[in-house]
């Protein structure tokens, strides 16, 4: 879109996260602020892996962490059953955010250094003051033999002592430990070597199942995100370009961004010749948007209206969005 | 086509407090001029030790490299500190992974790149600011004479990468090592970087090596394709021969787990269990044994040696897919 509109948004089923004209603005000091965020709508189901795809300065970080509201929001709200996480005082949100975890893309440092891996995994009962001590011990097995760990070996040691996957794994844990209903996953396999990458995404996906977990997946790997989502979230520029399932958006993407992006994965196949539409530039300043559409200094398809109206989301088939004045075919 | 660059059972390894650490493990491999040829393997698997010893970048009395590694004729171990001055640059250069650290973070980028014209080249300053800015032209950064006069934390990633190829590219190398030259990128920046050095070969007429972990990046770039495991080539082919009569399974294993943009999407990804060898062990066993879905006692108790199969496919494995 780079445009903005809420005509994606359905209301039932009711979903379990709700987000409305979200904006999170940084201050940058001498000039205006930077709309990280722009406006964005968008509802997770019970169930639903979303993933939010764009390249990096796009957003897709800051909102999740919006969402967390772990950074300020501007304007907009997170409704999560019902409640507006941003209307609560402090006692009222530390109350609801247990039901929200993130792991986040480097593992190793988000791991408390000093603790071993048993007290990190355990740290969040003990603080929620959940169950008798037996019980969190137990709780602490289960979930690292859940995620392919080992409890008696890896209990006692610290997390310098284990490679990048085995972290994450960690991460995955610990993230999962109050038995959250929403997990945000910023980047969790984007530093890690592809057959350990596979691995951790197997995991999410049974994790999912088994604690009955929505995913929010954040990514700037398309063929990542089509392998395990359920619907994709396109993002440029802090605004929304394109929504879809995954074999809608990847065989045949409406945005002429989602296009590009599509295109420029490259493929481990030497036989498959794709049509390559590589994408000249970079995106521009967040500071200094293009008017209109946000993509179009870079969309061979832009025009006239392009540049004075902003394109507003909405449906090409059932259940896809777009956000563009002349979506391909 | 001539053999450029000639390795012969190189082999690295490291002193460390955990004892010698084997990083490569008897690596031959000939790249001949012009050629584009792709080096691919996991963290550790010890590529990157691979290209640094080729580029003569591992020196220290903690270093013990054995084999030989001649380019154009010449031992790069024999040259000294003068001669392979000479070596990088002209001969071969390379580019890295972050730019960012590369490149120098308090001089301007106009005078980093025309310091190595002035010394290496004899050019005056004002011939250097004008090979600058052709050569930036060349690599396709958007206006190059504001460039020169940037440093590298004004620049976006991509552009960085842009700013080291032109530097890399300064005294016409005759190959190009690029040691994970997109893995900072962008998708869409590092499809740009890609055509550009796939643009750059042929204008050129470098041989260029691509160091990944991305079988997908190598895969529409590149001539040939080593695979590498626990400091060895475990398979080498041709890059159709490697993904249509793929022989190692430790290559199969590795296009598996590669989730494609271009698939509908299955049940599960296949990944690889374990983890990668130790890399301090002296192996008696086959590296891959204890990860592999098809091994045997035999791949427990010897270690297999190349097999050349013909048509420049050779691979180590007792049981290669499809039969020998």
């Amino acid at each position: 879109m780079a445009g903005t509109g809420k005509a994606h948004l359905r209301d039932s089923p009711a979903p379990i996260l709700r987000v409305e004209n979200l904006v999170i603005e940084y201050s940058s000091g001498r000039s205006d602020p930077v709309q990280a965020v722009s406006n964005i709508s968008l509802e997770l189901h019970d169930g639903e892996t979303l993933a939010i795809i764009g390249e990096s300065g796009c957003g897709k970080s800051t909102l999740g962490k919006g969402i967390l509201k772990l950074v300020d929001v501007t304007s907009g709200s997170v409704v999560f059953n019902g409640v507006d996480i941003n209307t609560l005082d402090k006692e009222a949100l530390r109350q609801v955010r247990p039901n929200f975890q993130m792991i986040f893309q480097d593992s190793i440092s988000s791991l408390d250094p000093h603790l071993t891996v048993g007290r990190i995994v355990r740290q969040p009962l003990d603080i929620w003051n959940r169950g008798e001590e037996s019980e969190r011990d137990a709780k602490v097995d289960e979930l690292l033999v859940s995620v392919g760990l080992e409890p008696k070996r890896v209990k006692n040691r610290k997390p310098h002592e284990f490679s990048g996957g085995q972290c994450q794994r960690i991460s995955i844990a610990r993230a999962l430990t109050l038995e959250p209903k929403v997990l945000i996953c910023d980047e969790p396999v984007s530093s890690l070597d592809v057959s350990i990458q596979a691995q951790i995404l197997n995991i999410l996906q049974e994790m999912k199942v088994r604690y009955g977990l929505s995913l929010i997946f954040i990514s700037h790997d398309l063929a990542v995100v089509r392998a395990i989502s359920t619907r994709i979230l396109v993002m440029y520029l802090g605004k929304v370009c394109e929504i879809a399932d995954p074999d809608t958006l990847c065989d045949s993407p409406r945005h002429h961004y989602t296009h590009a992006l599509v295109s420029s994965v490259p493929v481990p196949d030497p036989t498959v010749h794709r049509h390559s539409a590589i994408l000249q530039g970079e995106p521009p300043s967040p500071t200094n948007p293009p008017s209109g559409c946000r993509f179009r200094t870079r969309c061979a398809a832009a025009t006239e209206l392009c540049a004075t109206e902003e394109p507003q989301l909405r449906e090409t088939t059932p259940g896809n969005y777009v956000a563009c004045h002349h979506p391909r075919d | 086509m001539s053999d450029l660059l000639k390795i012969t059972d190189l082999a690295v390894d490291f002193d460390t407090t955990y004892g010698k650490l084997h990083a490569v493990r008897g690596v031959s491999i000939d790249i001949a001029e012009g050629e584009s040829v792709g080096i691919v393997g996991e963290s550790g698997s010890g590529k990157t030790v691979f290209s640094r010893a080729t580029m003569g970048l591992l020196r220290g009395s903690s270093v013990h490299r054995t084999g030989q590694i001649l380019f154009e004729g010449t031992e790069i171990s024999s040259l000294d500190s003068k001669q392979i001055r000479e070596y990088w640059g002209t001969k071969i250069a390379m580019i890295f992974q972050d730019p960012m650290t590369a490149l120098n973070p308090v001089r301007r980028i106009g005078a980093q790149m025309s310091e190595s014209l002035i010394k290496r080249l004899g050019m005056s300053k004002s011939e250097a600011k004008d090979r600058a800015i052709e050569l930036l032209t060349l690599v396709k950064l958007p206006e190059p004479e504001l460039a020169l006069e940037k440093y590298a934390h004004q620049l976006s990633g991509g552009m960085r990468q842009r700013v080291m190829i032109a530097m890399a590219i300064a005294c016409n190398p005759k190959m190009l090592f690029a040691d994970e030259p997109t893995t900072a990128l962008d998708v869409t920046v590092q499809a740009q970087v890609l055509e550009l050095l796939a643009d750059l070969r042929k204008e050129l007429g470098m041989a260029m090596v691509i160091i990944t972990h991305d079988l997908g990046v190598v895969a529409g770039y590149t001539d040939r394709i080593a695979v590498m495991y626990g400091g060895e080539i475990v398979e080498l082919a041709s890059t159709t021969d490697l993904f249509t009569d793929t022989k190692m399974p430790y290559t199969e294993a590795l296009i598996k787990s590669i989730p494609r943009v271009d698939r509908k999407r299955g049940s599960e990804l296949s990944s690889i269990e374990g983890m990668p060898p130790d890399p301090t062990s002296n192996r008696a066993s086959c590296g891959f044994a204890d990860r592999c879905p098809y091994a045997v006692q035999k791949c427990r108790d010897e270690h297999p040696q190349l097999v050349d199969a013909g048509n420049g496919h050779s691979y180590r494995c007792f049981f290669p897919i499809g039969g020998k």
